[in-house]
């Protein structure tokens, strides 16, 4: 049974009831006391975000300062339940201008809850897409970023447009310049084993599309993966063009790219909702190019020295640079004093996070830069030092370059009206969990 | 850009509800609306705000749908407590569903159908009809969801009106959402019921596939779920089948994927190429490894799936084990999943990767991530043989680091790894006993007595180490003890030397004298008269050898798995327990009591108690509605049947005889024309002091009924089940007699007093049957109602003379004050003192009807004539009019 909710809370870290509806008779109006009382008041939080109580099932997700709970009594599909939260989440943050937090639900619990009872009946997901929604869901004071109409004027065929095969793109839109804004953005996701061989490394993409563009346009998206380019040179019967191919493990769609033509052609053709949205997602782990290489060598000088070493080399191009790149490595808790050198940035201890942060705002390709850092601490009465060694975090941005080698071929936009458009395409890599045992 | 309704919530005085109800009757619009949503935010933080409820629904009339959706929203939260004033919003209601707009025309029915009061369902059902043919799909789709609603409220009822029809029509409707929305609603209804109501068809399954590719992603999920139920006819429909869902596995959609991959493992039993096998099981590969990069708690969902689904088929992901690799700041549920599924998958190939990982994690700070990782080290070198020496010295390394925790739970393993592979890594036994004094967990502990006992002949010193634990023997928790006395047992066996003889002794005086521990003096008691009487065959048995033990990594039975594989995205699927282990069905019942919210106090023992069970249930066999081998044919029909099959004439004399003797005594309640062939015939009584419901089912329908289950309304006395209802499979022209206990008290229904019972009664081959029948009051006097005269009086005077009510009993004749008086005293009403009036007799009598009210009764009549006038005193006189029904019974 696709049921995905019987009632849903919202609570802030307190337990207060922010937001509550019933959507089924089958919970009672009382049950998110057993979630305060047996979750919420116990170690239990944060150890499995599915539980049991009596003969209820809770899921819960933290979102900045607020549970979003979900109470079941039957086999409910908890994934559809997640993913549900997940989007409602999304679609709050696009009434609220972004913010999704405690003043935020209270500043909008009438519009939250009319929502509410928009996107879910009888415990089933409806239609969660902002753009449709907010042609006829509208408040006083939130206004659509992305409508040109008055909001308080009913929208004849809303309806049409909820339920219609293109649930998530309203009719008659006109802009003056026809624009799309292209985002690859990829994260490095690394694991590297202390001796420098690499353990795991994949990297996460996804496409980020704005688009400004009237009518109801087909879009027809070519990257340089080698399938895609294969099947395109098979259907055109001629060679594939040369140049660097990748292979995607795996890529999803937002829901309006046809899937059914995407598994025979291999192409990615849709059309696409108004504004910004994620058009797909991939990931790749064959031939990732790793924009950092972090190389490590910690020495243990008695009982109360150490002396950490750590290289950082950036292996992109020369042209290229790194941005906001960060570096934690981990000290031990019982440090007392520390001192460094670096080449490039600045470094300081910091004690809550037991690492000491080296930043360094602008990195360029091909260079590299050390810290060397000395590490005092204070002898303690037990003999072993804690044995745990979390590993070295890094975290980075590098405009203009993917990690997988993924660039844009072509963007073709089809509408009847034959209109051109301006496209933009962006890439960045940021990292992901980059981390490096040490 | 943001609202700014936080304003709400702020309490202005005391006096808020008179407030607010002025403020919700003032003239102003904008003032109606800002009191509505003061009503809206007071609900929200639980406040009790019943009392505006005429207040509010007059707000309804508006042409603001901002307001209208804040009192709809009220209705839903209040209806229930306020049922005859929710009546009045009906009309509204009935306006709201003709109204030109679509969207308030949806509105309407979709609230409707949330408000679950009897009277208002009525109302329901022509707008639901009018809307299900609406021409704008939006009310159409939220039309076909309000159906499953009504279902939900009443069944009947929507079968009735056609309703069922009309949803399936949907099914071809021109708009997918709607397609989508009556697909779930089927679905739900199906599930609650069990009549075949929404069958796919191969056609229907065409139409459906179709509507996958138009409908939007949750669509997607209501339809793929159900058509997971379908069963392809042969290989290539599966194949068919598969082919169209797979594209969905490219969706953004967790959910999508999930629903697509439960699909594509049901119709790949079907499959028998194996080609087309592997193939799909490399396409689901990248899907199930790309939802490891979405929100950790939908991670999760994913890695219980997917724990599952490796079990079923490993080559699935057997090539992807890099990809539960832990990250470092994985929530630690996240760690945990991984870890297993990384057990399940390591192989010969990648062992060596897993055992650095697994060295990795046993390094981390949280414990109980720690001992999963120390664990998994010995549950591969369990499952893998040529491993075994690598996973052993991964765990001598992490002994060596003396962490304590880390040692413990090595050394559980390790026990475990030599009963795997006896005689082969004894040698590291020493570098165990380093650790031994620092062993304080029970399991760890019992494990090392184990070891030495085991190897007591290669241990020089096994002696004295046993030793220094039997010191602290009576201290020792169970395991420990029992594990003590083994060992001991065993090193005596191999050493019987003077050191280990005494210690045998300490240790079955210990075990025997000393102890309350029933398993543990049964042992010792079993090795004492082993060792006093035959210590060769003490020998053998104790030193016997023992069965080699296997992984347990893929601990769940075939069918088990299978049930869970095709609940994939369930609940069911994250807790590894059928659905029937967790979800109580008391669903199908239409008169629920509607109580059944949480107490207001929320008591942790309710909870716990509630919690216990569901465990207990989950790890008992599974309840007998699941379906599994038939069950075995009821005992009472055997006779019968034996009867039949060797001719009645020298048959044998049927067992059940004595309790069939009050069938014909027993009312009919649901005659076999009403229910489809299952007669039921019931009736309360008592029986050494405790109230049974007499019971008899007789089928007379074409299938075995199996799976009864009984639930009684809410009514006057509380009466309810004491357990569950024993009726065994009831094969066709059989029929089964049993005696329910009762309890009473337990949901009792305010109001006047009432003999009305109304009684559920479901099976797994039929609807859920309703009937009604009396309480006799007879059945529920107590045994304790008898009172001495002086005490009757003095009750009779402190009684007000309002409490007497009498009554001709014209039917009802006393033929002799003796007999009478037994008879009545059989019943529980006791004779107290008798006068003469005339030619009239005078009997005083009390009894007494649970919880305890006193009725003292005066019976006047003449004996053998016909009619007798019954006047009663109680401090309950509302309950007269029943114990004069029970007179009247009692004195025919």
């Amino acid at each position: 049974m696709p049921v995905a909710a019987s009632a849903i809370y919202f609570l802030n870290l307190r337990g207060d009831v922010l937001i509550n509806r019933l959507y089924r008779d089958d919970v009672g109006g009382n049950m998110v006391d057993a979630f305060r009382m047996h979750i919420m008041q116990t170690k239990e939080l944060g150890t499995c975000p599915v539980r049991q109580i009596g003969g209820c099932s809770f899921f819960y997700m933290r979102i900045s300062n607020v549970y979003l709970v979900i109470v079941v009594s039957s086999n409910a599909n908890v994934a559809c339940a997640f993913k549900f939260v997940v989007e409602a989440v999304a679609l709050f943050k696009s009434y609220f201008g972004g913010q999704f937090d405690e003043d935020s639900i209270r500043n909008n619990f009438v519009l939250i809850y009319e929502l509410l009872d928009e996107i879910m009946d009888f415990g089933y997901p409806q239609n969660l897409s902002p753009e449709i929604l907010k042609l006829y869901i509208t408040q006083e004071g939130v206004r659509s970023p992305f409508s040109s109409k008055p909001t308080d004027k009913p929208v004849p065929n809303a309806t049409l447009q909820v339920t219609g095969a293109v649930g998530w793109r309203r009719e008659g839109l006109v802009y003056k310049k026809n624009e799309v804004f292209l985002d690859i953005v990829e994260s490095v996701n690394l694991l590297m084993s202390s001796k420098g061989s690499v353990l795991r490394c994949d990297v996460t993409g996804k496409i980020l599309m704005k688009c400004f563009l009237s009518g109801m346009p087909d879009l027809k998206l070519g990257l340089n993966d080698k399938v895609g380019l294969e099947k395109e040179s098979q259907l055109k019967s001629r060679p594939a063009k040369s140049g660097k191919t990748i292979e995607l493990d795996d890529v999803t769609f937002h829901q309006c790219v046809n899937l059914t033509r995407f598994n025979s052609e291999k192409t990615v053709s849709f059309v696409p909702p108004d504004g910004e949205f994620e058009l797909m997602k991939y990931r790749i782990t064959e031939g990732v190019n790793l924009p950092f290489r972090v190389l490590p060598t910690i020495k243990e000088l008695g009982r109360t020295r150490m002396e950490v070493n750590v290289k950082v080399k950036s292996v992109f191009g020369a042209k290229m640079f790194a941005l906001g790149v960060v570096v934690k490595v981990p000290v031990p808790k019982q440090t007392a004093k520390t001192s460094f050198q670096v080449t490039s940035g600045r470094a300081k201890y910091n004690a809550a996070l037991n690492c000491i942060v080296w930043k360094i705002r602008k990195f360029p390709g091909q260079t590299e830069s050390t810290m060397s850092a000395e590490v005092e601490l204070i002898s303690t009465m037990a003999e072993k030092k804690s044995s745990t060694k979390p590993p070295i975090q890094m975290e980075f941005q590098v405009p203009m370059f993917t990690a997988s080698g993924l660039r844009v071929r072509f963007l073709k936009v089809w509408e009847k009206s034959g209109y051109n458009t301006v496209e933009w395409v962006r890439y960045i890599t940021k990292a992901g969990s980059y981390e490096i045992r040490c | 850009m943001s609202g700014h309704d936080s304003k709400y919530f702020s309490t202005t005085k005391k006096g808020e509800i008179p407030e607010l109800k002025e403020e919700l009757n003032s003239q102003y619009k904008d003032r109606r609306k800002d009191a509505v949503k003061k009503v809206i935010a007071a609900m929200t933080v639980g406040k009790d705000v019943s009392s505006l409820f005429t207040d509010v629904v007059n707000c309804m009339q508006t042409e603001n749908l901002e307001l209208k959706k804040l009192v709809y929203l009220y209705l839903i939260n209040y209806a229930k407590s306020q049922p005859d004033l929710a009546i009045l919003a009906v009309n509204t209601f009935v306006k709201d569903s003709q109204d030109p707009n679509p969207l308030i025309r949806a509105l309407a029915v979709r609230t409707m159908g949330c408000i679950r009061v009897d009277k208002i369902t009525e109302y329901l059902c022509d707008p639901l009809q009018r809307c299900l043919k609406d021409d704008d799909p939006y009310v159409r789709k939220t039309a076909a969801i309000c159906v499953a609603k009504l279902y939900d409220i009443n069944a009947e009822l929507v079968e009735d009106r056609g309703f069922l029809e009309t949803l399936k029509d949907m099914i071809s409707d021109s708009n997918p959402m709607v397609v989508a929305n009556a697909v779930a609603a089927l679905a739900e209804i199906q599930e609650n019921s069990t009549r075949l109501i929404f069958e796919i068809t191969s056609n229907t399954l065409s139409k459906l596939l179709t509507a996958l590719n138009e409908c939007n992603e949750w669509g997607q999920v209501f339809i793929l779920d159900a058509l997971s139920r379908y069963r392809a006819a042969d290989a290539r429909e599966a194949e068919n089948i598969v082919e169209r869902v797979t594209p969905r596995l490219q969706h953004a959609n967790c959910a999508v994927v999930l629903s697509a991959v439960k699909m594509i493992l049901q119709q790949m039993e079907l499959i028998t190429s194996t080609d087309v096998v592997r193939n799909l099981c490399k396409k689901m590969a990248p899907p199930l490894v790309t939802l490891l990069s979405s929100e950790p708690e939908i991670q999760y969902v994913a890695l219980r799936n997917i724990n599952l689904i490796v079990q079923k088929r490993p080559t699935i992901l057997a090539h992807e084990i890099k990809v539960f690799f832990c990250k470092y700041n994985d929530p630690i549920y996240v760690k945990m999943e991984k870890l297993e599924i990384m057990i399940k998958l390591a192989s010969d190939r990648n062992i060596d990767q897993v055992l650095l990982e697994f060295k990795e994690y046993a390094t981390e700070v949280d414990v109980d991530f720690v001992r999963k990782a120390v664990r998994a080290i010995g549950r591969c070198a369990i499952k893998l043989e040529r491993a075994a020496e690598r996973c052993i010295s991964v765990l001598l390394e992490l002994i060596k680091l003396k962490v304590n925790y880390v040692v413990q739970e090595a050394i559980i393993v390790i026990k475990d790894i030599f009963r795997r592979y006896p005689n082969t890594y004894e040698s590291i036994i020493a570098t165990l006993c380093e650790s031994l004094d620092n062993l304080d967990e029970p399991e760890a502990k019992a494990s090392m007595i184990w070891i030495i006992g085991e190897y007591a002949e290669r241990i020089d010193n096994a002696d004295e180490l046993l030793e220094s634990f039997l010191e602290s023997f009576p201290e020792e928790p169970a395991l420990v003890q029992l594990q003590l006395l083994t060992a001991t047992v065993k090193l005596f066996l191999k050493k019987p030397t003077e050191g280990p003889q005494q210690m045998i002794q300490v240790v079955l005086n210990n075990a025997t004298v000393e102890t309350d521990n029933p398993d543990l003096r049964d042992r010792a008691y079993i090795y004492w008269r082993l060792l006093s009487t035959d210590p060769e065959a003490a020998k053998d048995i104790v030193l016997a050898e023992k069965p080699v033990i296997s992984d347990d990594s893929n601990q769940l039975d075939a069918s088990l798995l299978d049930e869970l594989l095709a609940n994939i995205a369930t609940l069911s699927s994250v807790f590894h327990k059928p659905p029937e282990a967790f979800v109580t069905r008391a669903k199908p019942s239409a008169p629920r009591p509607d109580d059944d919210d949480f107490p207001d106090g929320g008591e942790p023992t309710a909870y716990s108690e509630s919690l216990s069970q569901g465990s207990d249930r989950a790890s008992a066999a599974p309840p007998p509605s699941s379906s599994g081998a038939p069950q075995p044919p009821a005992p009472a029909a055997v006779p019968d049947l034996l009867g039949d099959l060797i001719g009645l004439d020298n048959a044998l004399v049927p067992v059940d005889q004595p309790a069939a003797a009050p069938r014909p005594s027993l009312p009919i309640l649901l005659p076999s024309s009403n229910g489809q062939g299952l007669q039921i015939s019931a009736q309360l009584t008592r029986r050494d002091g405790q109230v049974f419901y007499s019971l008899l089912f007789e089928n007379s329908s074409l299938a075995a009924l199996d799976g009864f289950m009984i639930q009684f309304n809410k009514n006057t006395f509380g009466l309810a089940a004491a357990g569950p209802l024993q009726v065994p499979s009831l094969q066709p022209g059989s029929s089964a007699t049993t005696l329910l206990p009762m309890v009473l008290f337990q949901n009792v229904l305010p109001g006047p007093p009432s003999s009305l019972l109304q009684v559920a009664v479901k099976n797994n081959q039929q609807p859920v049957w309703y009937f009604n029948d009396k309480i006799p009051l007879q059945a529920l006097l107590m045994e304790d109602g008898k009172m001495e005269r002086q005490s009757f009086l003095e009750t009779w005077k402190s009684l007000p003379d309002a409490n007497e009510v009498a009554k001709e009993l014209p039917s009802a004749v006393l033929q002799s004050v003796d007999g009478t008086v037994e008879r009545l005293a059989a019943a529980n009403v006791f004779f107290v003192a008798k006068r003469k009036n005339g030619n009239k007799d005078v009997l005083y009598l009390s009894a007494k009807v649970p919880p305890s009210v006193i009725f003292l009764v005066e019976l006047t009549a003449a004996a053998g004539v016909p009619g007798v006038k019954c006047a009663v005193k109680t401090p309950n006189p509302e309950m007269s009019l029943l114990f004069f029904e029970a007179m009247e019974a009692l004195l025919k």
